[in-house]
């Protein structure tokens, strides 16, 4: 019988306090996990979904709310720009790429997005199956829209306005799927892509005939009044980071937004969160190690007789020292290998009833990190239990014997 | 097989107590006799190497127990000395068969269940090896401890009051058992007591003042 099955045996002899510290340990281990899984992934996902990105140009108000709306399709957009303005700096030499958007319907909480091929360019975008868009009212979606929303080439759907909710349907058109895009792991996976000119036929079909009535003369009607959401620029050369931005914020009734820039500032603000209950994570994990070292040092004294007993049988003082330490890090290790599973389990269960599939968490990742909360419960262990184990290797058997 | 030589202990408080030489034979059965606080579990201390005393010396089979580092000296106390207390101590954890597993092993000797079997089995109690220690009565449990004291077939058996907490019926089987499985076991047997239903059974005794 080896030192470390008496001390398992020790620990099952008393379910109810062990119990207790490794629910301790694993609730500390797992807010931890939930922490450092989520995150991770976040802050991914932010940079996955502006990499190629240097610049959103929109209509002025919040800069966040614009890259929020235009790279991260979470928030609503701060409003609409001109079409001729957007072409003529799209037409800029400092830009190489410039892709425009026209957000402002969804089907079943999935944002419809107008765009041109350059979207398919600048996300570096493949279809799995089918074909991109070609014609009005042709779509291709995402591959988690197509396994969510049960969707298939050739299946039609009516757009809804707004960005969420179904209330409005535009029933004058329906959408067909033409593609279905390979998974991108960015944003991309929960969009449907059509061209600009289906949206805003959606949006106002009669008005739209009323207006090529009254604007018969006008050589080019359509540019001249239509409007988009934003402009997603990729720049042409490292210089343009300094000059176009405030070209378009002095020169232009819209504002120029850096994905980067905001994105950084938004993890910050996700950071002061996040590392408040960093801290309180560590703070349950120093309770739990004051837990097991209670639990050892109490169960040292009642167990005294019985390892100075073990003693007389032939341990030396060093098996006596493995004994107890070992179960102070037994009990510290299964709480942190159940608390990182319930950490996992957790993030899945979240991710699950997240409303915005956009920036959903997955807790089926695993990250080289999660050693370290490993080394962590580790160290806790010893720590609990180094105190109790040098007392039971330094105990005067003679004297704990003869008190009997 | 045991030689005490000039021993002598002081205790924390200044008190000395000096032991008078004694040697046992292989095989012998000795009594230790004396009062309460005459230095009997001292004295039981010093012969098992637990309480190494100030002066003196102590050998078993040869060997001068107190020049031995810690490690050997538990680790010879393993192989050759078992000891009964006057109450039982077993490990609550464990079964009563692990708590002799537990004693063959801590004896760096490998388990040998047919050795338990055969001991739990002169003792009677071989229907309770799987038991816990809480659910056997005193008088099984003190079987318990004199079965891990034998398992691994010591060459000195040393019992503290034994039969102390014991009523009569008990007191004297216990103290057959022990007799018995020294005798079945070639062990030399100490027993320590003041209990006076204990004195018949043994022609030598060793008597502290």
């Amino acid at each position: 019988m080896s030192p470390l099955k008496i001390s398992w045996k020790s620990i099952w002899s008393k379910p109810l306090s062990s119990a207790l510290n490794i629910m301790l340990i694993a609730f500390g281990t797992g807010i931890l996990t939930i922490l450092l899984l989520a995150s991770k992934q976040i802050s991914d996902k932010l940079e996955n979904n502006s990499k190629d990105i240097d610049l959103v140009v929109g209509a002025k108000g919040s800069p966040l709310q614009l890259i929020l709306s235009s790279i991260y399709y979470i928030d609503f957009p701060t409003g609409n720009i001109p079409l001729k303005e957007a072409e003529e700096l799209a037409r800029s030499p400092f830009v190489k790429k410039a892709v425009p958007l026209a957000l402002g319907d969804n089907y079943n909480g999935v944002r419809i997005v107008g765009t041109d091929s350059n979207f398919v360019g600048i996300y570096k975008l493949k279809v799995k199956e089918g074909k991109f868009w070609q014609i009005d009212f042709e779509t291709t979606i995402g591959t988690s829209v197509a396994e969510n929303l049960k969707l298939k080439i050739g299946d039609t759907f009516y757009g809804a306005h707004g960005l969420a909710g179904s209330t409005d349907v535009h029933k004058t058109h329906a959408y067909k799927v033409s593609g279905i895009l390979a998974p991108q792991g960015n944003v991309t996976d929960n969009l449907i892509l059509t061209n600009i000119s289906s949206v805003w036929k959606m949006h106002d079909p009669e008005e739209e005939k009323e207006h090529n009535h009254r604007t018969d003369k006008n050589e080019a009607p359509e540019i001249e009044n239509k409007e988009i959401t934003s402009l997603l620029i990729q720049y042409r050369s490292p210089m343009s980071v300094v000059m176009f931005p405030r070209m378009v914020n002095e020169s232009t009734n819209m504002q120029a937004a850096s994905p980067a820039q905001e994105s950084t500032r938004l993890f910050s603000l996700i950071g002061v969160g996040v590392d408040t209950l960093q801290w309180f994570a560590v703070l349950i994990m120093f309770i739990a190690a004051i837990s097991v070292f209670v639990n050892l040092y109490n169960s040292l004294k009642e167990r005294s007789y019985d390892l100075a007993i073990m003693r007389t049988l032939g341990a030396s003082r060093g098996k006596l020292f493995l004994i107890v330490i070992a179960e102070g890090i037994m009990l510290t290790l299964a709480g942190t290998l159940i608390g990182i599973a319930l950490g996992h389990f957790a993030l899945q269960f979240i991710g699950g009833n997240q409303e915005s599939s956009q920036a959903r968490l997955s807790g089926f990742i695993f990250l080289g990190q999660e050693a370290y909360l490993f080394v962590a419960g580790l160290a806790i262990g010893i720590f609990a239990a180094i105190i109790p184990a040098v007392q039971a290797y330094r105990s005067n058997i003679s004297k704990i014997l003869s008190k009997n | 097989m045991i030689a005490l030589n000039a021993v002598s202990h002081n205790y924390q408080n200044g008190h000395k107590i000096s032991f008078k030489d004694w040697q046992v034979n292989d095989g012998s059965q000795w009594l230790l006799l004396g009062a309460s606080g005459s230095g009997k579990t001292t004295l039981l201390h010093i012969l098992t190497g637990i309480l190494k005393p100030q002066q003196g010396s102590v050998a078993i089979n040869g060997t001068s127990i107190y020049n031995l580092s810690s490690k050997d000296l538990d680790q010879f106390r393993g192989r050759n000395i078992g000891i009964i207390f006057q109450r039982p101590h077993l490990i609550k954890s464990l079964t009563i068969k692990e708590n002799l597993i537990m004693a063959q092993s801590f004896a760096n000797l490998p388990t040998d269940l047919n050795r338990v079997k055969d001991v739990l089995t002169s003792l009677g109690i071989a229907d309770k090896k799987n038991a816990y220690p809480s659910e056997l009565s005193q008088g099984q449990l003190q079987r318990v401890s004199i079965a891990r004291a034998v398992i691994n077939k010591p060459t000195l058996l040393i019992a503290d009051e034994p039969t102390s907490s014991l009523d009569d019926k008990n007191a004297a089987a216990v103290l057959k058992l022990l007799i018995d499985q020294s005798g079945i076991n070639q062990a030399t047997l100490i027993v320590a007591t003041h209990d006076k239903r204990v004195k018949d059974a043994f022609t030598n005794t060793y008597e502290l003042s």
